[in-house]
C-alpha cells in the first residue's frame, strides 16, 4: 500500500553504448531491487531515443514516480533529455565511468556498476525536494556607487534597461576623472583625432532620465542584506536608506603617490604629475620644453608592479596638445616600451610624425631642478648611452592606484570591502568571468577592478551592470548566480546543535554567513553560491542542502557493499570535484583508458565540501582508502570556489593526525589536483593511488 | 535547448518578447547567450562550426595564469545545458537578415553533420571509419573523417568531415551505428529565426601568414603561426607528447618568436593586434616549465602588456631559458645544409645587424576582423563600430583586436545593450 508523502522510486538502465556488453543489466536491476524495496525497473538499449524516452515516461506516469535513477551515459552528455517535471533525476554514469573503462564482463566490473548504482537509491531515499529560497522582500532597484565614467555607464544602461537605478557620488559633481580633463584620447570610430571631453550629453540624459536618481555629495554609511534585498544607508543625503538587489562600485582610482616619486623629482614647482598638468594646461602657458617620464613609478617592484595602461596613451596626448597650443614647444618623451594597443596605433604614427617631438626608450638616471630649467639625465637610450636633456617642465606618467572599496561598508563578517586579489584591485581572479566576485550582488566596474582607459571604463561599467541585472533575476527565481547558475538548493542550519565554532562564517569564501556577537551564524542564502563549503567546514554536521547533505552522501558511502579481508577486493572511495575532475573522468572514458575498478565514485560540488564524518564514516565502512580529486589550489588557483581545494589541503593535515591516533596509515586519505584537460593524469592518478593501497593491505576496519 | 533542426520559428507577434540571436558560439558568444539567458531573455545562438567554443576552444592555455580555456567553457556549456532560455544552432551559417530594429528575420543555412542529432557520442563510426582527416598542426593524429572536435565537445555528438568521407560508397558506419545517427545524404536545411536584438560576436581571423614574403611561411613547414603553435602545445597537453617540429619530426631545442608579424606594419595592418605579445609570453613560459629542453627567444619592437599581465614579462626576464630581445626581424631564411631557419634581425639596442639559427619560428601574426554581417559600419580597417544604428550590436574582437578577458567582459557589456529596448 502507497501511503501519503511515500517516495516512489524508479530505476531505468540503459544497455546501449557498450553498457549491455560490460554489464549485466538483470543482474544490476536484481541486486537494485534487493537493495530498495518497491523499486520500478525498466531497461532499454537506447533509453535517450525517442522509444525509450516514451517507455520511461510512461513508467512515471503509470506508477507515479517521483524519484528516478537513470544509469546511463554521463549527464554531461544527456542532460535535459531526462529532466521531468515534479521527478527527482539522479545519474548514474555507467558508460564513462564504468563500461569505458573497465573489464567489460568481468565480476569487478559488475560489483562496480551494483555499487554505483546502490549509491545513487541510497542517495535518492535520503535528498528532498528542494524549495527553492526567495528572499521576502525584493528589490530590483540597482545601487551605483561613483559618478566617475564608469559609474556613468552603469547607471544609464541600467536605466536604459527598465531597471531603477540610484547613483551616489561623494563630491559635489558627476563626471569624477574624465570630467575634469582638457581632452579625451580618440575613438575607434576616428583614431586620429584626440577628443573633446563628451560626458556632458551622458550626464544629461542621465539626470533626466525617470529611472535614475542622483545623491551627490553622498555616501554609504553602511550596506547590509543579501541580493535582492541589500539595505543601504546613506550619509548625508535626503534619502537616510535604501533598499536595492544588487550594487555596482564604481569608485575609481587615484594617482600614485606623488611622495615617493622624489627621485624623479616630484616637489619641484617644474615637475607635475600627467593628472596636474591636465589642470595645468587649462590655466597656464605652455612652456617651450617638456619632457615625459613614462612608467613614473609603474612596471617597479618598488613601486607599482603593474602596468596602468592608460599612461602611455595619456602622455602621447598630451604631447600632441602641447603642440598644438604652443608650435614652438619641444617635446621629448623618454619610454620603457610605447603601449599604444589596437587602434592607438594610428595615434602612436601621429606622434612619430611630428619632428618636434623626440621619443626615445631609456632609463631615468636623475631628474633635478637646477633653478631655471630641470636637468634630466638619460641613460641606455637610443641616441646615446648617456644623455642630459634640459626641461622647462617635466611631466610624469604616474600610474592607476585603485580607490578602496571599503567605502562600501559592508556589513559583513568577512570585512567591508570587496576582496581584492593582485595589486589591490578587486579584479576577478578568473579569466573567463571577468566579473567574477566573492560578495555575490556586488560587483566592481572601471579601475577600482583593473587599470584601464575611459572607452574600457565605459564598457566595463555597462557589464558590471548586466551582471547586477543577472543577479536580481536569479534572485527572483530562487537560483545561484555563477558557476551553479540556476541551482535551486540552499544551505539549511539545524541550530538547535550548533556551538558557534565560527569555523562556517570564517569559512566560507562568499562572506554568506554573518554572525551575532555570540558567534552564531547567520545565513543569508542569497549571498550563497551553493559551494558546500561551509558543509566541510562544520564539526557538528548542521548545515546541508535538500539534494546534498551530510545524510546523503553517508548513505551513498554505507550503500557500497565492501567484500572482507580475504576476498582481495579493495574499495577505494573517490570524491570527484563536479567542476574539472568529474569532466577529466568523462574524457577518460571518451578515451577509453581503463582504470581499477575498485574505486566508488562520488561526485562533490567542491573538494571543501568534503566533511569529515564521510572519511570516517568510509574507514569504519571497510573502504581502504579515501581519495579526493579537486581543482588546482595555489596562487593561480583553479578552484571555482576560491578556495576549495586549499582548506581540503589543510583539513588533510588535521586528517592524518586523525588517521594516526586510530592506528591507521596517513596515506590512506590522499588530495590530488587536476587539470580538466587532465585525463590522462587522472587515470594515473587512480591506478596508482589503487595500487599503493594494495600494497598498503586492507581496512583493519574492514571486518568489525 | 538541444541542437533542434527542427525548432520552430517563433510565432509570436509580439516584438517586446522576441529572441535575442547571438551570432558566433565562441567564447564571446557563449558569454553574451548565458548572460541574459540568466537574467531571464530568450536566446538564440548560431555558430558556423559544428560545435560551440570558437578559437578558445582549441587553445592550450590562457594568459596570465596558464589554466586551460576548457575550464572555463564547462562551466558554460555547463549553464547552457541547465538554461531553457538558450536555444543554439551548430553548422549554421548566416544567409539575410531582414527587417528592423526589434523585429528582424534571420534566415540561417544548416549544413549537414551527416551525424544527426540521435548521436550518443558511442564513437563506433570513428572506430570502423577508414578515411583519416588530412594532417595539420594540433590535429589529433590519425583523426577520422568521423570525429568529435575534443573530449570536453559541445555539443557531445559526432559529425563528419564532407571534405574526407566517401559517403555511401564506404558507408562503414552507417553498419556499425546502433541509433540511425548516420545521414550520410543529408542536404543542407534552411531556418528562419525571428529576433528582437542582434549580438553579432563572429571572432577574429589569422592574418594571412603567405602575405608576408620575407618569412617564407609558404616554403618553411617551421615556420608557424603562432595560432598553430598554440594548438601544437593543445594536442601536446592532450595527447601527452612531446613538442615536435613539423619538419622532420625532432625536438626544437630553439624557438624563435617573431613579434608583429603583420602588425604594425603599412604594408600588413596598421595597427596593433593587442594580444600577441602576451600570447608570445605565454608559449615562452609555457616552454619553460614543461619543456626543458627548449630555448626561446623573442623578438620584438615594444613589449606590451596591460594591467597585472605585466608580470608575464617579469616572470619571463627571470628565466634563463628565455631571451628577450628588442629588434625586428626582416628576414628569415633556410638555413645550410636545409637545417634551422636563419632570422635577420635588426638588434634596435645595440643598433647592429644579427644573423642567428633556430630550429622553429612562431611568427606572433595579428587579428583581422571577420566580417559576415551586412549593413553594418566598419572602421578603416574592416572591423565595427562599436555604435551601429541599426539595432544590431557588434561585441568583443570582431570590433577591435582584443584577449579573452575582454572579449568575455564586452560580450557582457553588449548583452546589457540588448536588452535596452
Amino acid at each position: 500500500m502507497m501511503e501519503a508523502g511515500e517516495i516512489h522510486m524508479a530505476l531505468a538502465v540503459c544497455s546501449g553504448c557498450d553498457i549491455g556488453q560490460a554489464i549485466d543489466i538483470d543482474k544490476l536491476t536484481d541486486a537494485a531491487s534487493e537493495a530498495k524495496e518497491g523499486l520500478s525497473c525498466i531497461k532499454h538499449n537506447t533509453l535517450c531515443s525517442e522509444a525509450g524516452l516514451a517507455e520511461l515516461k510512461r513508467l512515471v506516469l503509470e506508477k507515479g514516480v517521483d524519484r528516478l535513477a537513470v544509469a546511463a551515459c554521463s549527464p554531461r552528455v544527456m542532460s535535459r533529455e531526462f529532466e521531468m517535471d515534479g521527478v527527482q533525476v539522479e545519474r548514474i554514469n555507467l558508460r564513462e565511468q564504468v563500461a569505458w573503462v573497465m573489464e567489460p564482463g568481468q565480476e569487478d566490473t559488475q560489483m562496480c556498476a551494483e555499487d554505483q548504482t546502490r549509491m545513487v537509491l541510497a542517495k535518492l531515499d535520503t535528498i528532498k525536494d528542494g524549495t527553492p529560497y526567495i528572499p521576502d522582500q525584493l528589490s530590483s532597484d540597482i545601487l551605483v556607487v561613483g559618478g566617475g565614467i564608469a559609474g556613468l555607464s552603469s547607471a544609464l544602461g541600467g536605466a536604459r534597461a527598465g531597471y531603477r537605478v540610484h547613483l551616489v557620488e561623494r563630491s559635489a559633481r558627476l563626471g569624477g576623472y574624465a570630467g575634469r580633463i582638457y581632452k579625451m584620447l580618440p575613438d575607434s570610430e576616428n583614431a586620429a583625432t584626440l577628443k573633446e571631453p563628451d560626458l556632458h550629453d551622458t550626464v544629461k540624459e542621465l539626470e533626466e532620465h525617470p529611472g535614475v536618481e542622483v545623491y551627490l555629495e553622498t555616501s554609504i554609511k553602511s550596506i547590509s542584506g543579501e541580493p535582492g534585498n541589500f539595505i543601504v544607508s546613506l550619509e548625508n543625503s535626503r534619502v537616510s536608506e535604501l533598499q536595492v538587489g544588487a550594487v555596482v562600485s564604481a569608485t575609481g582610482w587615484k594617482p600614485y603617490n606623488t611622495e615617493k616619486l622624489a627621485p624623479l623629482g616630484y616637489g619641484s614647482e617644474r615637475v607635475k604629475t600627467l593628472e596636474e598638468f591636465e589642470q595645468f594646461v587649462q590655466k597656464e602657458q605652455i612652456p617651450d620644453r617638456i619632457l615625459f617620464i613614462l612608467c613614473a613609478g609603474s612596471r617597479d617592484e618598488n613601486h607599482l608592479a603593474y602596468c596602468s595602461s592608460y599612461c602611455c596613451s595619456a602622455a602621447l596626448k598630451q604631447a600632441l596638445y602641447v603642440r598644438e597650443l604652443n608650435p614652438h614647444a619641444e617635446v621629448y618623451i623618454i619610454y620603457r616600451d610605447i603601449r599604444t594597443t589596437g587602434f592607438q596605433e594610428e595615434f602612436y604614427k601621429m606622434v612619430q610624425a611630428d619632428d618636434a617631438i623626440l621619443m626615445t626608450k631609456g632609463v631615468i638616471e636623475s631628474v633635478s631642478d637646477q633653478g631655471d630649467a630641470v636637468k634630466v639625465i638619460v641613460s641606455e637610450s637610443l641616441l646615446d648611452d648617456r644623455v642630459c636633456i634640459n626641461a622647462d617642465l617635466v611631466v610624469l606618467a604616474t600610474g592607476m592606484v585603485p580607490n578602496t572599496t571599503s567605502d562600501l561598508q559592508l556589513q559583513y563578517r568577512l570585512g567591508k570591502g570587496l576582496p581584492e586579489i593582485e595589486y589591490d584591485f578587486s579584479d576577478s581572479h578568473f579569466i573567463c568571468f571577468p566579473y567574477e566576485t566573492r560578495r555575490t550582488g556586488i560587483f566592481a566596474a572601471g579601475t577600482v577592478r583593473a587599470p584601464m582607459d575611459m572607452e574600457l571604463s565605459r564598457e566595463d561599467g555597462a557589464g558590471a551592470m548586466m551582471k547586477a541585472i543577472q543577479c536580481i533575476e536569479s534572485v527572483k527565481r530562487g537560483e545561484a548566480v555563477h558557476p551553479r547558475a540556476g541551482d535551486i538548493s540552499w544551505p539549511e542550519l539545524y541550530m538547535e546543535r550548533c556551538t558557534d565554532c565560527k569555523r562556517c562564517t570564517e569559512e566560507c569564501p562568499f562572506g554568506s554567513y554573518d554572525e551575532t556577537e555570540k558567534g552564531t551564524p547567520l545565513p543569508n542564502p542569497a549571498r550563497c553560491r551553493r559551494c558546500g563549503i561551509c558543509i566541510g567546514s562544520c564539526p557538528e554536521r548542521v548545515i546541508g542542502f535538500a539534494d546534498f547533505n551530510i545524510n546523503s552522501v553517508s548513505a551513498m558511502i554505507k550503500a557500497v557493499h565492501v567484500p572482507d579481508e580475504f576476498e582481495e577486493k579493495p574499495r577505494i572511495l573517490v570524491f570527484v570535484c563536479e567542476n574539472d575532475a568529474y569532466p577529466a573522468l568523462d574524457t577518460a572514458g571518451i578515451n577509453r583508458l581503463q582504470y581499477s575498478p575498485f574505486v566508488r565514485i562520488i561526485p562533490v560540488r567542491c573538494l571543501g565540501s568534503i566533511n569529515k564524518v564521510w572519511i570516517s564514516d568510509a574507514l569504519s565502512h571497510g573502504y581502504d582508502g579515501i581519495l579526493q580529486i579537486g581543482c588546482k589550489p595555489g596562487d593561480d588557483y583553479q578552484c571555482h570556489f576560491i578556495h576549495g581545494s586549499e582548506l581540503t589541503e589543510q583539513r588533510g593535515v588535521n586528517l592524518k593526525e586523525t588517521l594516526e591516533t586510530m592506528m591507521l596509515e596517513p596515506e590512506r586519505i590522499q588530495t590530488r589536483f587536476v587539470e580538466i584537460t587532465e585525463h590522462r593524469e587522472i587515470q594515473e592518478i587512480i591506478n596508482e593511488y589503487v595500487e599503493e593501497m594494495e600494497l598498503i593491505g586492507p581496512n583493519p576496519f574492514k571486518s568489525m | 535547448m538541444g541542437d533542434d533542426q527542427t525548432r520552430n520559428t517563433i510565432s509570436e507577434t509580439d516584438t517586446l518578447n522576441l529572441p535575442i540571436l547571438i551570432i558566433g558560439g565562441g567564447i564571446s558568444g557563449i558569454t553574451s547567450a548565458v548572460e541574459l539567458a540568466e537574467a531571464g531573455q530568450e536566446v538564440v545562438l548560431i555558430e558556423k562550426e559544428n560545435y560551440l567554443g570558437g578559437n578558445v576552444s582549441h587553445f592550450n592555455n590562457y594568459f596570465p595564469k596558464l589554466c586551460p580555456p576548457s575550464c572555463g567553457l564547462e562551466i558554460n556549456y555547463q549553464r547552457i545545458r541547465s538554461n531553457p532560455r538558450i536555444s543554439y544552432y551548430t553548422g549554421a551559417s548566416l544567409k539575410n537578415i531582414c527587417g528592423t530594429d526589434g523585429d528582424f528575420m534571420v534566415n540561417i543555412q544548416l549544413k549537414p553533420r551527416l551525424i544527426n542529432n540521435s548521436c550518443t557520442s558511442c564513437g563506433k563510426c570513428a572506430e570502423v571509419c577508414p578515411e583519416e582527416r588530412p594532417a595539420k598542426l594540433g590535429r589529433t593524429a590519425g583523426e577520422k573523417a568521423a570525429f568529435i572536435n575534443n573530449g570536453l565537445a559541445f555539443p557531445m555528438k559526432y559529425c563528419i568531415d564532407p571534405e574526407v568521407c566517401k559517403r555511401e560508397a564506404c558507408a562503414r558506419c552507417l553498419e556499425v551505428c546502433d541509433y540511425n545517427a548516420i545521414q550520410l545524404d543529408a542536404s543542407p536545411a534552411e531556418v528562419g529565426i525571428q529576433a528582437g536584438k542582434i549580438i553579432v560576436a563572429t571572432g577574429w581571423n589569422l592574418y594571412n601568414a603567405t602575405l608576408i614574403e620575407n618569412y617564407r611561411y609558404s616554403e618553411e613547414s617551421d615556420v608557424v603561426t603562432n595560432v598553430e603553435f598554440e594548438r601544437m602545445l593543445a594536442a601536446c597537453t592532450r595527447e601527452k607528447i612531446k613538442l615536435t617540429r613539423p619538419s622532420d619530426g625532432l625536438t626544437p631545442r630553439r624557438i624563435a618568436f617573431v613579434q608583429c608579424a603583420g602588425s604594425r606594419d603599412i604594408n600588413h595592418l596598421p595597427y596593433c593586434s593587442a594580444v600577441c605579445c602576451s600570447a608570445s609570453l605565454k608559449h615562452a613560459l609555457t616552454l619553460e616549465a614543461e619543456y626543458p629542453e627548449i630555448d626561446a627567444e623573442i623578438f620584438y619592437i615594444d613589449m606590451r602588456l596591460s594591467g597585472r599581465n605585466e608580470k608575464l614579462l617579469k616572470q619571463a626576464e627571470e628565466k634563463e631559458r628565455i631571451t628577450l630581445t628588442k629588434g625586428k626581424v626582416g628576414r628569415i631564411l633556410p638555413g645550410d645544409e636545409e637545417k634551422g631557419l636563419v632570422l635577420e634581425v635588426e638588434d634596435i639596442s645595440s643598433g647592429c645587424k644579427r644573423k642567428d639559427t633556430y630550429d622553429m619560428v612562431v611568427l606572433a601574426m595579428g587579428l583581422t576582423p571577420t566580417p559576415v554581417a551586412a549593413g553594418l559600419k566598419v572602421n578603416e580597417y574592416g572591423f565595427y563600430l562599436p555604435d551601429q544604428p541599426s539595432g544590431m550590436i557588434p561585441t568583443a574582437s570582431c570590433k577591435r583586436p582584443m584577449d579573452v578577458s575582454s572579449s568575455v567582459k564586452d560580450a557582457t557589456a553588449s548583452a546589457l545593450k540588448a536588452m535596452q529596448r
